[in-house]
């Protein structure tokens, strides 16, 4: 674009026009890089908050035991650090031969969103958005459209004309979740339970757009809760505390669940609507629900064969 | 002031032992970064105007980053917003510069030949944006190495979006050579060999196809989301990219002109022109077809459409949008059938921003948007973009729009420039047309 016409280099015009061209230049790419600096200041403040170690950690299935026990001993150190709470995490492996299933028993669900806060307490959610990896519907009597249901229903439970559906994840047998994730931060276990590396997920929630049942939960900030109210009893794939800006999900409680012990909701269940066992195990109870009962599984139609079944006593 | 002629008159005037290819190359890039940065007043404020409005964007979101994506109006029930909406529509950008390699290479159409690297630059500029609206939507871009085939876990073919990745990356490689080899060998004063280009050239119209398709597959592939579980998706975003692409085209070839003071490129208006002419009546075809088989269905699977077009119980956010975009496009496409329009800037140009707008707006937010409203379990959560995501969504229009100014102007300067034919002797360029692309 220079329609400069060529001079001399000893002209001294040229030498003028040119040294003030270059101070000018010199000022406005000073500025430009003092603007880039100020703009991109922020991000100064986020690096203290991501260790090296953290940042090259790799995913979860190509670490050593070894490898896996210094991830959790920082992950450990780390919870003491930003939340101030003593804790324990473990990394229970899937049991030998166990498949878990649930039922929920939609004759005798209340309503009384009890299983929701027990999630709420036991998977460390964030306190201040509420957050649980279970959503309950007062669904219309007559109807099993959820465009006729409701979550946000406020009133003494149960309401004669309505009953009750809670939602969480259905544990797929082919999750779309899992397929669509972009870096594999998302897999199902032996024992069927869809987990994910919260140290992996790059957050693109794309399995978020993917699951049909509305299971999934991203961290849209980095989760508030007291050191009081941490539960101390945390695992690495289920309820550890969550970073920032990566994807998490209901995890059948397996770190309680993988020892032997009932899912939170369960527990905290005054109907006793829900069952949970091994679907491997003949003798379960969760095996006579199925046989004896009739089950229906949410959305059969779209082929992901869920591991959560609902039935109607009468 | 550097005189972009003076090294290549110096070498031609000094004795004839030539450069080693590699310090000719180093000078070629030096030669456009110091035309990235010379420029008349016009230029310098445009750049300085697109660079302030870039630094908005990265301040918001730098923010974004440290304060999580909490600064957005996204939530657990809309998970995918303006950023993916950007994305999709750009993507189409991008692919719809292959409008101009179609007629240029496949038709011979001389005048567009001339003049397709315009459209092969836009490619590039499109997809660095689309790039960018992913890694803004990113919860973790510090984690984006994961992504890498050997250092990280890369789920191909499984995942939709390792495809993507491979078809927006490959788009962006094959048009950075051709553009970048074209440049060269005219900066050096060398005819190019075709079968060093002309592969690529013809990989790049399939491939461009390619990245359309794979986006619209990200989304059509998804069960739960009914809105989106189509077959005419892609050939939706197909057509709809024949639109906006050319659109952009036109009014940039005029840009160009104005700014060189030369003439050319009439001819590959017209063509742009009976091309839009087509596809934004396909587009809209296509648009309508959806729309029948929605309402004429019924059905809460139709809770999306109702959504977008109506509202629902009592939610509307999207109306105004939508209906925007319909008019727009609609007319839009009549303005089109004006008997030579191209003789009618106004006409042209009113056409082309009505036809991009309502694009934007269609391929945009009212794609992604309703896939999410009511939800999977038929919640209904509204989004409206917060002040975050239209600064950032700003910030990458306005880079996308400096690669792309500063990709014209160091290509206007090669081609113009005095150069050197393969006989070392000096000649000038072309000047009847801009000449822009090889001699064929």
């Amino acid at each position: 674009m220079s329609e400069h016409p060529q001079t001399s280099p000893n002209s001294p015009v040229h030498d003028d026009g040119a040294t003030r061209r270059n101070v000018l230049k010199g000022i406005g790419a000073t500025l430009g890089i003092a603007a880039y600096a100020k703009a991109l200041a922020p991000l100064t403040e986020l690096t203290q908050e991501t260790s090296m170690d953290e940042f090259l950690q790799k995913h979860y299935r190509e670490m050593s035991k070894e490898e896996i026990a210094t991830v959790i001993e920082r992950l450990e150190a780390e919870t003491k650090e930003k939340y101030g709470a003593d804790v324990t995490i473990s990394d229970p492996e899937p049991l030998d031969g166990v498949k878990f299933g649930y039922a929920l028993n939609l004759s005798i669900c209340n309503g009384c969103r009890k299983c929701a806060e027990a999630c709420h307490l036991e998977n460390n959610h964030d306190r201040p958005s509420h957050q649980s990896y279970i959503r309950v519907f007062e669904m219309s009597k007559g109807s099993m459209d959820f465009e006729k249901g409701n979550a946000h229903y406020d009133h003494p439970v149960p309401h004669p004309d309505k009953y009750y559906m809670p939602v969480q994840c259905q544990q797929c047998e082919h999750p779309p979740c899992v397929d669509v994730c972009p870096v594999e931060a998302t897999w199902k276990e032996k024992d069927g339970i869809v987990v994910v590396d919260y140290n992996w997920c790059i957050g693109c929630r794309y399995c978020e757009a993917a699951c049909p049942y509305h299971a999934r939960r991203f961290n849209w900030q980095k989760p508030e809760i007291a050191a009081e109210e941490i539960n101390p009893d945390q695992s690495y794939l289920s309820n550890r505390i969550r970073p920032q800006g990566v994807m998490e999900k209901c995890t059948f409680c397996l770190h309680r669940t993988r020892k032997g012990r009932l899912p939170a909701c369960l527990e905290a269940c005054p109907t006793g609507a829900r069952v949970f066992g091994d679907l491997n195990d003949p003798n379960s109870e969760i095996r006579w629900v199925l046989e004896n009962k009739r089950v229906f599984v949410l959305k059969e139609e779209l082929g992901l064969k869920p591991q959560f079944f609902y039935f109607f006593d009468e | 002031m550097s005189n972009p002629d003076t090294p290549i008159a110096s070498a031609s005037e000094s004795s004839p032992k030539p450069l080693p290819e590699w310090r000719q190359y180093v000078r070629f890039v030096g030669s456009a970064i110091s035309q990235s940065i010379e420029g008349g007043w016009k230029f310098y404020v445009w750049m300085t105007l697109l660079t302030a409005i870039f630094l908005v964007g990265a301040n918001a979101w730098a923010v974004q980053e440290r304060d999580g994506m909490a600064v957005t109006a996204m939530s657990d029930h809309v998970s995918w917003g303006l950023y993916i909406a950007n994305f999709t529509f750009i993507v189409g950008l991008a692919a719809g510069g292959v409008m101009m390699v179609i007629p240029a290479y496949l038709y011979h159409d001389k005048d567009m030949h001339d003049i397709v690297i315009i459209g092969e630059l836009l490619a590039i500029a499109a997809i660095i944006m689309s790039i960018m609206f992913v890694v803004c939507d990113l919860g973790r871009p510090d984690r984006f190495w994961h992504m890498l085939p050997g250092l990280g876990k890369f789920n191909f073919p499984v995942s939709m979006l390792t495809w993507d990745v491979i078809v927006l990356n490959g788009y962006l490689l094959i048009n950075l050579h051709i553009c970048g080899y074209l440049l060269y060998k005219r900066f050096r004063g060398h005819a190019p060999r075709a079968k060093m280009y002309v592969p690529f050239v013809f990989l790049s119209i399939v491939w461009a196809i390619s990245i359309h398709t794979v986006t619209a597959f990200l989304y059509c592939g998804l069960g739960g989301r009914p809105f989106w579980n189509t077959a005419l998706l892609a050939p939706r975003f197909l057509a709809s990219a024949f639109v906006s692409g050319p659109a952009f085209l036109i009014v940039a070839i005029q840009i160009i002109r104005n700014q060189t003071g030369r003439m050319f490129g009439e001819g590959a208006i017209v063509t742009l022109v009976s091309i839009i002419r087509i596809t934004i009546l396909i587009s809209l075809l296509m648009v309508a077809s959806e729309v029948f088989v929605e309402f004429y269905t019924g059905g809460s699977h139709t809770g999306a459409a109702r959504y977008l077009y109506f509202g629902l119980d009592g939610h509307n956010e999207l109306v105004p949008w939508i209906w925007s975009s319909v008019v727009a496009t609609i007319l839009a496409g009549i303005l089109f059938l004006v008997k030579d329009v191209n003789r009618y800037p106004w006409v042209l140009n009113t056409a082309c921003l009505l036809a991009f707008a309502g694009l934007w707006i269609e391929k945009g937010m009212g794609m992604i948007i309703p896939a999410f409203i009511p939800s999977t379990l038929h919640e209904i959560v509204e989004y409206r973009p917060s002040l975050t995501e239209w600064k950032v969504t700003a910030g990458i229009w306005a880079l996308g729009f400096m690669i792309y100014t500063l990709l014209i102007k160091i290509t206007v300067n090669v081609y113009s420039s005095k150069q050197r034919n393969s006989k070392g002797q000096r000649t000038i360029a072309s000047t009847d047309a801009l000449a822009m692309a090889e001699e064929s």
